[in-house]
């Protein structure tokens, strides 16, 4: 018999919110976190706007000892730490002082790239003929499994602990492998969630590839647009979600209280055929995803209130609408409600579908659907398929929300699919 | 620079890594960096990096794997000193 999976924590560090009550505000309110930046002009960026989570000094305090931020140069490992503690503690966890691991908590927490900065900062030593010079730090902070270490080390975990990484669906993933553990009874809480640095070394390969947006440098707060007919591109973004994901029995032991259930989910790959390459998916793919985490949660397609798209502000988002109305079978009036939280932060890459599951999941906890802006203009694409009046352009209130998908997808033609529901006994 | 002024920077520069507060507050020269201090050992290169620079020194690896002590890194900072 599997063990139903409960959330019980939530933690998150994002451009537009940093803990979870500054979070629900800005999302409720529709409120962009996307700003300009210089240091991206000076170095001849296209993009020079992106989503950067506001951490002041006393903060990282609050997580880190001053001897882990002496030479500490990797912004996702902040991210990740702060959303990952906070998750724990909302969860109600106390952190163990005693010379034994918790061996019933694991993590896996994912990044698509970690340590940019700091890796630049040990390659120009380095390249000095410096490499002593690089201390204790450089192996610490650039170690693809890095954020995973680090809050094991602070929480003291003695289950599974690891990093996923796939690229832009990493953070959903890390839900999903979180999921499967506790549901075949491997580990009794999983932190999982994932993180992303910000800044121009990670930024730069995106800005090359022409897949972000240069038409919104002097508007950034307009800039992503997911579902518009003027989408120009993602806005790149940075950060970290976190989810303190339970067993049902664990969660109820404990009195904790629950967020709302992982019912189940799919990953899959389009293994680069069909219309699927190294950065574009296969449709068939996605589909099928979809539809086996759907068959997975063991609920028909009928019962999904909300979708939490993925939606990037690309050329492909109406594709992706085309790919969930072909899964589920839905369409116009019939389709489920569907929005996009990148339209308010960006794509924070490895931390996008941990960042949007926790708002997902505040959704249905506290009852609403968060506003999808600037999609003023939808894309006709778009309009075609589903009703207008299913992208909420304003906050709902809706207290009957149920059901949410939630996908990503990323380079390398990977999916993820998860369903989450308001937890009922 | 005499042997209470080096002792002084010395504690000035491994307080940030230790991690047994009494036993720095009453650090003396047989006091061991890993055994007394707690430091972590991997902070003990973080430890003679910051050593380097303070007294504009450069401390080969075979001087490296000496300094355990308060005593043999006073040693080696005023061979090192006295080489400049």
């Amino acid at each position: 018999m599997n063990n139903r999976v409960v959330i019980t924590g939530l933690g998150v560090a994002a451009p537009n919110g940093v803990g979870i009550s500054a979070f629900t505000t800005a999302i409720k309110n529709g409120v962009s976190g996307i700003s300009y930046h210089k240091e991206l002009e000076n170095l001849n960026f296209s993009c020079c706007i992106g989503g950067i989570p506001e951490v002041t000094e006393a903060m990282k305090l609050q997580y880190f000892t001053p001897l882990q931020l002496r030479n500490f140069n990797s912004s996702g490992i902040l991210y990740g730490c702060i959303a990952g503690v906070d998750a724990w503690k909302d969860a109600g966890l106390h952190i163990t002082t005693t010379d034994t691991p918790d061996w019933d908590s694991g993590t896996v927490f994912g990044t698509a790239v970690s340590g940019v900065d700091k890796f630049r900062e040990a390659i120009y030593k380095l390249d000095d003929k410096k490499v002593k010079s690089l201390g204790s730090t450089a192996v610490l902070q650039t170690m693809a499994s890095g954020i995973s270490a680090y809050l094991s080390g602070m929480l003291g975990l003695g289950n599974l602990v690891t990093t996923n990484s796939s690229a832009c669906s990493t953070g959903t993933e890390a839900i999903l492998m979180g999921f499967e553990r506790i549901q075949s009874g491997r580990a009794k809480r999983m932190l999982v969630g994932g993180c992303s640095d910000h800044g121009p070394y990670l930024w730069g390969g995106f800005d090359a590839m022409r897949v972000i947006t240069y038409k919104h440098n002097d508007s950034p707060e307009k800039a992503s647009r997911p579902m518009s007919a003027t989408a120009s591109g993602f806005v790149p973004g940075s950060g970290a979600g976190a989810l303190l994901l339970e067993s049902l029995s664990s969660a109820l032991e404990r009195g904790a209280k629950i967020y709302g259930e992982v019912l189940g989910g799919a990953v899959n790959a389009g293994g680069q055929r069909g219309d699927g390459t190294m950065t574009a998916p296969n449709s068939i793919a996605v589909q099928r995803c979809i539809k086996t985490a759907v068959e997975n949660a063991g609920i028909t397609a009928d019962e999904i209130d909300l979708i939490n798209g993925h939606l990037t502000a690309t050329s492909k988002d109406a594709a992706e609408i085309n790919n969930w109305s072909t899964a589920l079978n839905r369409t116009g009036k019939n389709f489920p409600y569907i929005h996009s939280l990148k339209s308010m932060i960006g794509h924070c890459l490895g931390a996008a579908g941990a960042i949007e599951s926790v708002a997902a999941v505040l959704g249905l906890k506290e009852g609403f659907i968060f506003p999808s802006i600037n999609c003023e203009d939808l894309h006709p694409e778009i309009a075609g398929i589903i009703d207008p009046e299913k992208i909420p352009q304003k906050l709902i209130e809706n207290d009957k929300l149920q059901t949410i998908a939630k996908a990503s997808f990323g380079f390398g033609d990977v999916n993820a699919c998860i369903i989450f529901r308001k937890y009922n006994q | 620079m005499n042997k209470e002024e080096l002792i002084t920077s010395l504690k000035e520069i491994v307080k940030p890594y230790i991690k047994d507060e009494n036993n720095f507050e009453h650090l003396t020269e047989e006091t061991d960096f890993l055994k007394d201090l707690k430091i972590n050992s991997a902070n003990l290169v973080d430890v003679i990096l910051d050593i380097e620079n303070a007294f504009n020194i450069v401390i080969d690896n075979e001087s490296m794997e000496k300094m355990l002590t308060v005593k043999a890194a006073m040693e080696i900072i005023t061979t090192k000193l006295k080489e400049k």
